[in-house]
């Protein structure tokens, strides 16, 4: 089963690369998602069983993030033939094959149960996702992939030193010891301090990268304004969450080491500051793909706010991973749309979208609600549960430091958002060919329908997945 | 056996001085070549019993980091016309001062840190510390796209040296992937570069720092 999760997109890479057809390729794509989370929903159902050796195994964190890539997948693999029909002059061997090899690296990181092998898992979906963004072959976008590509293998280079730190920590500790994470986790309180406390900061910092955590969150603008909105999606939604989870692996064996309190501290130093910058990026920002770029920022800081304040704030971050990563692919497949009726992601070309497209400008309309974090959508539940969290802990500077942030994001957002979405859309606009149709729109109302329903209800076996989750941290709903 | 590892760790050192006072991009590749060559050798001499694994490492380190990667690099400036770099953010000879501070800081600093008793004399951490910080200062000071990759591979030679201290921790699949991970960055950075250099007819990164807020 881990193996199958793994390998058949992989195969599935080297099946796209062999097709000539431009036309028929994306096709691939959502055969394979359709069989990827119909092995992820077996998965879950068995949990204790899906194991490959120690190596390979899923557990209820993983879960979450799996159920996450795959169904955000699926969207997406959904919604990119009628994407990919339009942008028939470019070719696509390189896209479908790279969101192919992406999957399956997210799968192998997700189940990997070894400190070394999620590194490599990781470094793997950096090296597949860059050439996506050079999708549209223009010189900034050779920039956005250059920034990307460098400050990502820095970011992860960073992050294997920090590996090795957490190593030597436990060598010193308790002498030769294997990196497979519950032999790290029972054997943590024996570790060396000073190199557990080096290698969480360094890992912090690798994996804060490949989040985009402030300040190492500079090549997100850049790499999201510039990839198709497809990409944007899978890397805003899924791989932003893969690197959360390594880093939620890595803080559970620091906090078993005894160095919980010095790490939370830190997190929570990163989330404010992430969200800080988000905030005063987003206000007056008039592309609308580095705007989403920002509020992707904004979103790891809440995760890892969540994550240091711990108890009932991380089951709110884990279930905001949930929430923010489909919020994020109905936002960023809207912007596509309106990127494709426009020519064009910036405010100066961009207004009258809902006069434009009915049903694309509605939809980014309900994704800025959803990710601001207005009822009753999902991000809403989430980010609720964290400001609750965070004051009955008694975090009350945080607290008012993280709704003050969020209103000045909400607004800042909502400013550029209206712009674009109200008015009446210029004569060039209405002369382009592309309009919503089914196959454009389709995915990104599933998505929005997903992130509705979160709001609402949480079906009982993901509301106990979830929970499990979160347990295993020490947390609690 | 140990003192041979030194030498070659002393050697590493001196190598980043060489990358960083050198104005023609092939005396930098080539030197970062021979530092990887270097490097491949100290997981025979580190390893308490050097087995067929230690060897293993050694042709795979040797492979990657003394002969394809820099082959790529290679590679990549076929075609460049202006084949030095041209006024870096920090001069030649400031940057080697900076080196030369670094270095004896990693000196001073590996003494002071916990370390098991068998790794405690070991040249191991300065150089991994040194090689890092050199591997840093060409990536941030240095304008050519080109020198920045050989940047990340100084970066990445330091932690793989580092990486010796845990030879008989980390399993061989892992060490293994992460050569391969290196392999497969530095050969996607190459087609990168291509693609650079053919828009802009130049590897100068100044040409990718038009996207800002």
């Amino acid at each position: 089963m881990p193996l199958a999760l793994i390998f058949v997109p992989l195969l599935a890479a080297a099946v796209a690369w062999v097709i000539p057809s431009d036309r028929h390729r994306p096709l691939l794509l959502p055969a394979v998602a359709v069989v990827h989370l119909a092995l992820t929903l077996f998965a879950l159902a068995g949990m204790e069983k899906v194991a490959y050796g120690v190596w390979l195994q899923l557990d209820p964190l993983g879960g979450v993030t799996l159920g996450i890539v795959s169904t955000l997948f699926l969207i997406c693999a959904l919604y990119a033939p009628g994407y990919l029909e339009v942008r028939i002059d470019r070719p696509n061997r390189i896209v479908c094959a790279g969101m192919l090899v992406f999957l399956s690296m997210t799968s192998l990181l997700i189940l990997s149960q070894h400190l070394g092998l999620m590194w490599v898992a990781m470094e793997a979906t950096t090296l597949a996702t860059a050439p996506l963004i050079y999708f549209n072959r223009t010189a900034h976008s050779l920039e956005a992939t250059w920034k990307y590509l460098m400050i990502g293998s820095v970011g992860i280079a960073v992050a294997l030193l920090g590996s090795l730190f957490l190593a030597y920590s436990a060598y010193l500790g308790v002498g030769e010891s294997s990196l497979l994470f519950p032999t790290l986790l029972e054997n943590a309180a024996n570790f060396s301090r000073p190199w557990l406390r080096a290698g969480f900061v360094l890992l912090l910092v690798g994996y804060g990268t490949k989040m985009g955590l402030a300040p190492m969150h500079t090549w997100k603008p850049d790499a999201y304004g510039e990839a198709p909105g497809l990409v944007g999606a899978l890397l805003a939604g899924g791989l932003t969450n893969c690197a959360f989870l390594a880093l939620l692996r890595v803080y559970r064996i620091v906090d078993a080491g005894g160095e919980g309190v010095f790490a939370r501290e830190l997190l929570i130093l990163f989330g404010l500051t992430s969200m800080a910058v988000a905030a005063v990026f987003v206000i007056r920002q008039r592309d609308l793909k580095r705007m989403l770029a920002y509020s992707s920022v904004e979103h790891m800081g809440i995760l890892v706010i969540g994550t240091g304040i711990g108890g009932a704030g991380l089951y709110g971050a884990i279930l905001h991973s949930l929430n923010n990563g489909l919020t994020k692919g109905v936002l960023f497949l809207a912007a596509a749309n309106i990127h494709r009726a426009y020519k064009s992601k910036h405010l100066d070309e961009v207004s009258g979208a809902i006069a434009r497209l009915p049903i694309s400008g509605s939809l980014f309309l309900a994704g800025f609600f959803a990710v601001t974090g207005s009822p009753p959508f999902g991000p809403f539940v989430s980010e609720f549960t964290i400001l609750n969290a965070a004051f009955s802990l008694g975090h009350w500077k945080v607290a008012t430091a993280f709704l003050v942030l969020l209103g000045i994001i909400f607004i800042g957002m909502g400013g550029t958002v209206l712009a674009a979405v109200q008015g009446t859309p210029s004569d060039e606009a209405k002369a382009t060919p592309f309009r919503d149709t089914l196959r454009t729109t389709g995915p990104i109302v599933l998505s929005m329908a997903l992130v509705l329903l979160l709001g609402l209800w949480i079906p009982a076996p993901l509301r106990s997945l979830l929970e499990r989750a979160a347990a295993s941290f020490g947390g609690h709903p | 056996m140990t003192q041979s590892a030194d030498l070659i760790l002393v050697l590493i050192i001196l190598s980043n001085f060489v990358i960083l006072g050198s104005r023609e991009l092939r005396v930098c590749i080539r030197t970062a070549a021979v530092q990887g060559a270097l490097l491949s050798v100290l997981p025979l001499l580190v390893h308490r019993e050097p087995g067929s694994r230690a060897i293993l490492m050694a042709l795979g380190a040797a492979v990657v980091k003394g002969l394809v990667v820099p082959g790529f690099l290679f590679q990549a400036i076929r075609h460049v016309k202006i084949r030095h770099e041209v006024e870096p953010y920090v001069g030649f000879v400031p940057s080697l001062f900076l080196c030369a501070v670094g270095s004896g800081l990693a000196l001073l600093f590996a003494g002071s840190l916990p370390l098991a008793p068998e790794h405690a004399g070991s040249l191991l951490v300065p150089a991994s510390l040194a090689t890092m910080l050199s591997g840093f200062l060409v990536l941030t000071t240095r304008r050519k796209a080109i020198t920045q990759v050989v940047g990340y591979l100084m970066l990445e030679n330091g932690i793989f040296i580092f990486g010796l201290l845990l030879i008989e921790a980390m399993p061989f699949l892992v060490e293994a992937g992460v050569l391969l991970d290196l392999f497969a960055g530095i050969f996607i950075m190459g087609i990168v570069l291509n693609h650079i250099q053919s828009e802009f007819s130049s590897l100068d990164t100044h040409y990718l720092s038009d996207l800002k807020d």
